[in-house]
């Protein structure tokens, strides 16, 4: 009974404790920034692996989130007061706000926040991090600053990717199962466009990649208890990328729009 | 030379060292011993600075390396050869860029001269053309021969071995233990073997520390300890658990 009343109280402060050891640990890792360049190879190595190797995903997900915001927005048409060309708005808008943004940082924290939390778990547990360290070596330039950096560039990379997919699977099922020809998409994608819209789905990009990588360094990092503990570790980093990443969205979109 | 004064440390309530005090001269070959949680691994990186101690001093070559920031250490770590429990390679890397990620980081040796640093490691520990296999690739017996390795292309001064033949068959054991006696008479390193293998310490320690609830039970050459009249040490080196203790479990 002692036990079930002193749990939340116990929750807070296990919570505080980790939210206090993340800040530390990217405390650590912005005063590494300034050796960037001696970690410049390993940073394109992993903006390869979280870049080049996601884009078939991120092309697959963003093409269907086109066609079927596409499909839903001629759905609530159907009534015939607005007009066909509209869908474009809606597709263009929804696609570079939020759809791209958001299902690159979701597809993204499954495919690189998970693998990046199990491999760093797995070389705590493995001793590869103290052997690092025992060859002078410091952990968090060598491991996490290189991932961290390759995320912030490449993630906004794979959204620029994720929004032309996006408006071209909405473009695709707008001119095959609706009445709309292409010229009237554009024309509806190009009259409700404007830049900034675009630059804040790249910001969000790049605030998601952040947050997805720390978060999975982080929980790898300080990953105990063998191959349980790198299970939890993977599990952790993927439901906390994904409220932290609906909370970032959130917060951007009421500071920026 | 390496110096411990008053060692203190404990996870949250639990107490894993309590008042180490050891100094080890330069050319000796000791090996800690001690039941599994008996603190041993905590003392090893305690010595090298991978673990901050609660208490006390531990000077390696004079330098009180508590306090050292990570850069000063990294001084310090370059006279350290670590040899892990599993060999510790890294996953992603070959045998050969697991040996040479370390001189290229510690050392400012030319590449043919790494290359060839990297081949006589691997001789030297009867790994013979092995460079290009992966960690996956190679037996339990093997990494440890590989961690070795790496750790004496350094020609560190100490050098580190945790468990170094737990988990072995007794024909590596064997082999491995003629390894460390070999490096400590052609080197002259200063060697710290941690075990629980007492075939190990009589193979190769000329001193043997052996820890029991955090505190150092016994200090002195391995002859000595077969001898000594304390039941904790007896029931440790005889591997005799219904020996009697008095209130004194191992």
């Amino acid at each position: 009974m002692v036990q079930l009343l002193l749990y939340p109280f116990n929750l807070l402060i296990n919570t505080m404790e980790g939210v206090g050891r993340y800040v530390e640990l990217m405390i650590s890792m912005f005063r590494s920034l300034f050796s960037w360049h001696k970690y410049l190879s390993l940073t394109v190595d992993h903006m390869y692996n979280i870049g080049v190797l996601s884009i078939p995903i991120v092309i697959l997900t963003s093409l269907f989130s086109g066609m079927v915001t596409s499909v839903q927005a001629a759905y609530q048409f159907e009534s015939g007061f607005v007009p066909n060309w509209f869908v474009g708005s809606i597709v263009g808008e929804s696609i570079l706000l939020e759809l791209a943004p958001m299902m690159t940082a979701l597809v993204m924290t499954g495919r690189i926040g998970a693998t990046i939390a199990a491999e760093i778990g797995t070389m705590r547990v493995s001793e590869q991090i103290d052997a690092l360290e025992s060859l002078s070596f410091d952990p968090v330039s060598f491991l996490i600053l290189p991932r961290i950096l390759a995320a912030a560039v490449m993630f906004p990379i794979l959204v620029i990717i994720a929004d032309c997919f996006g408006i071209i699977g909405g473009l695709f099922a707008a001119v095959n199962a609706m009445d709309v020809s292409t010229l009237e998409f554009i024309r509806g994608l190009r009259n409700w466009f404007r830049p900034w819209d675009a630059w804040f789905g790249l910001i969000k990009g790049l605030f998601f990649g952040v947050a997805i990588t720390s978060i999975a360094c982080y929980q790898g990092f300080y990953t105990t208890g063998g191959a349980t503990g790198v299970g939890k570790s993977t599990t952790a980093t993927v439901v906390i990328s994904c409220v932290a990443i609906v909370f970032l969205d959130y917060i951007l979109a009421a500071i920026l729009l | 030379m390496i110096e411990v004064k008053n060692l203190f440390k404990s996870y949250g309530e639990k107490g894993v060292l309590s008042d180490i005090s050891f100094s080890l001269q330069r050319g000796q070959a000791v090996a800690i011993v001690g039941k599994s949680g008996a603190g041993k691994s905590v003392l090893l990186k305690c010595l090298i600075g991978l673990v901050k101690p609660d208490e006390g001093t531990i000077y390696v070559d004079n330098k009180l390396i508590n306090s050292m920031s990570f850069g000063q250490l990294q001084e310090i770590r370059a006279s350290i050869g670590m040899v892990f429990q599993f060999g510790a390679l890294f996953d992603s890397l070959t045998v050969s860029e697991n040996i040479s990620l370390a001189l290229r980081k510690l050392t400012k040796l030319e590449e043919e001269e790494i290359q060839e640093r990297v081949i006589n490691s691997l001789e030297s520990v009867d790994m013979a053309n092995t460079e290009d296999l992966m960690p996956a690739e190679l037996s339990g017996g093997m990494k440890k021969r590989v961690g070795i390795a790496r750790a004496i292309a350094i020609k560190p001064a100490y050098l580190f071995y945790d468990e170094p033949t737990t988990g072995l068959d007794p024909v590596m054991t064997d082999s491995i233990n003629r390894l460390i006696r070999k490096f400590q008479s052609t080197e002259n390193v200063t060697s710290v073997i941690i075990t629980h293998e007492m075939r190990t310490v009589y193979d190769v320690a000329d001193r043997v520390l052996l820890l029991h609830n955090g505190k150092i039970r016994f200090d002195g050459n391995p002859d000595d300890i077969k001898n000594i009249d304390d039941p904790v040490v007896q029931q440790f080196i005889t591997g005799n658990s219904t020996l009697a203790l008095k209130g004194d479990v191992l």
